[in-house]
């Protein structure tokens, strides 16, 4: 893809992911956000940040499926634009909802499993946004950063038994959701499958061992899109 | 998704520029001003203004009144649970014209010596009076609401309940044509239709148990479950029927619609009350609308003088 071609991509993605936040802030201002505005913002921050973090998590299965190139290029800013939602989405639920009654929070965390995942989900993807650097993916090295960024599965996980446990009986929605989250997931293990059984099958030159392939693809992956935008 | 979200919004007319909204509210609130002051004097002001429903004609009654400030009627008619709709608090006031009020016969029977059949009309003539009472939802949400009704005791006096008679159940309309969310969805669950409540006879025959008409001066609009609902305001929202068909007077204590498809987030008593949790949260604390910060929810929703002596001896926790 041209120069050209991924500025416009991004920009895409920067303004469609930040739009719900604009027409929340302007809802707000216009006091136009139903009966209970705290209880819509929530839920459409939430909401949004469990849209983009599948839209992260469905990057690479793009790539599987039809060999296009440019969805590993947004995977990061995708999976940075999830985590600033949650942490909005967080913030809200601390100070406009609970209003820093820390006592009660900290009984909702360890009480209400809907919650706990919600709270794990954000602890896990922390040190994913901290080492999402182009830095600390060279000081990390390849094969470790790869492994640290696994964690993103067990928060798409999290951030789905989040949404199917706090709906109530009726809700049909989580279940897409789930749906959508389960094909995402099959489509890396069957690519996982199939590159076990390439690399048993006997070949002329060794193939090298799957440690370092996967090192070498994850650098190759990690650094394709800020080396090839300079 | 982004589409479908996009769909959504435009369905609620949230695409519509805030600045149109502003214009149409200036406008209308002009043609009651000119009105007349009668007119204000009848329904609280802001509510002719939004609404084209009938007067209602009620007494107040100054022994249910509150110091607590009214829930708008904007947001008492545009922020409702009935599954009857839809799933979402925005869908029974977009699709409520689908419900037609009229004709509507309420069957009341059962366990008495008098089962009849009571035409609408005839229910309107009873002696309406109105009551401010708090509306407390088990989602930890609350109003302040004006209904306009009158005590289920006054009915059930008029068929003369037998001495077998424990329980009253309620039943409200099924017709997937005027309830959408009657059809059945995607994945095929949903509440178990008809939806079904129910009192022990004592809370039936309390003077708070209002069976209501009306709201803010009007008759019921249909997303707040006209044209015949019960509000019995020392419990959970979820157990004040709405839309309702028939009153039942039971020896057994009748299976409800929301302990059927939760039973162990939804009890039968389901009475407010900050000690007891749901499940998934807590009912310690409570956001009235339209208030930002939570308030500390009260035991019985704030009705404890008069209801409590109806549980003495029972554990609350066990018949939650």
């Amino acid at each position: 893809m041209t120069y050209r071609g991924r500025l416009v991509l991004k920009a895409a993605v920067w303004v469609a992911s930040l739009w719900p936040l604009g027409v929340l802030v302007r809802g707000w201002l216009a006091d136009d956000l139903t009966a209970n505005p705290i209880d819509y913002i929530t839920r459409t921050l939430g909401l949004t940040a469990l849209v983009l973090l599948l839209a992260s998590l469905g990057m690479t299965p793009l790539r599987i499926l039809f060999r296009w190139s440019w969805p590993i290029q947004l995977r990061r800013l995708l999976g940075l634009l999830a985590f600033f939602y949650i942490c909005v989405h967080f913030s809200v639920w601390i100070g406009l909802d609970h209003f820093f009654a820390w006592k009660r929070m900290g009984q909702d965390v360890l009480k209400r499993p809907f919650i706990t995942v919600g709270v794990l989900a954000l602890a896990l993807l922390t040190p994913l946004a901290i080492t999402s650097t182009q830095g600390m993916i060279k000081r990390l090295g390849g094969a470790r950063w790869r492994l640290l960024h696994r964690l993103v599965y067990v928060a798409g996980v999290l951030g789905v038994l989040h949404f199917l446990w706090l709906a109530k009986k009726g809700r049909t929605t989580p279940y897409y959701y789930a749906i959508v989250l389960g094909v995402l997931l099959a489509v890396r293990l069957w690519d996982w499958g199939r590159g076990r059984v390439i690399s048993r099958a006997p070949k002329n030159e060794p193939s090298p061992p799957l440690g370092e392939r996967a090192a070498v693809r994850a650098e190759t992956l990690a650094s394709s899109d800020e080396a090839r935008a300079e | 998704m982004l589409i479908k979200r996009d769909q959504d919004r435009k369905l609620r007319g949230e695409d519509i520029p805030s600045s149109e909204i502003t214009a149409e509210r200036l406008y209308l609130d002009r043609r009651a001003f000119i009105a007349g002051a009668a007119a204000l004097a009848l329904a609280p002001s802001g509510v002719r203004a939004e609404s084209h429903l009938a007067p209602l004609k009620a007494t107040k009654n100054p022994a249910f009144t509150l110091p607590d400030a009214l829930t708008s009627y904007k947001n008492v008619t545009s922020y409702n649970n009935f599954y009857e709709f839809g799933t979402n608090k925005e869908d029974p006031e977009r699709l409520q014209a689908s419900l037609k009020t009229r004709p509507w016969t309420v069957k009341v029977e059962g366990l008495c010596a008098k089962p009849k059949s009571f035409d609408i009309e005839e229910l309107l003539k009873f002696s309406l009076e109105e009551r401010v009472y708090r509306l407390r939802c088990v989602e930890a949400w609350s109003m302040v609401i004006p209904w306009i009704g009158f005590p289920l005791k006054d009915l059930l006096k008029r068929v003369e309940p037998t001495g077998q008679a424990k329980y009253v159940e309620f039943t409200t309309l099924v017709n997937p044509d005027m309830f959408p969310g009657q059809k059945r969805g995607f994945f095929g669950f949903s509440l178990d239709w008809p939806y079904t409540e129910g009192l022990r006879l004592d809370e039936a025959m309390h003077p708070l148990t209002l069976m209501t008409v009306g709201l803010y001066g009007q008759v019921l609009p249909n997303q707040n479950g006209a044209p015949f609902r019960v509000v019995v305001p020392w419990k959970y929202g979820f157990k004040s029927g709405k839309s309702i068909v028939k009153i039942r007077l039971t020896a057994d204590e009748p299976k409800t619609a929301w302990n059927k498809a939760a039973p162990s987030e939804y009890g039968f008593y389901s009475n407010v009350n900050p000690q007891v949790d749901h499940p998934r949260w807590s009912q310690a604390t409570e956001r009235r609308i339209p208030e930002v910060r939570r308030r500390e929810t009260l035991m019985f929703n704030g009705y404890g003088d008069q209801v409590a002596s109806m549980y003495t001896g029972m554990d609350l926790k066990k018949f939650y």
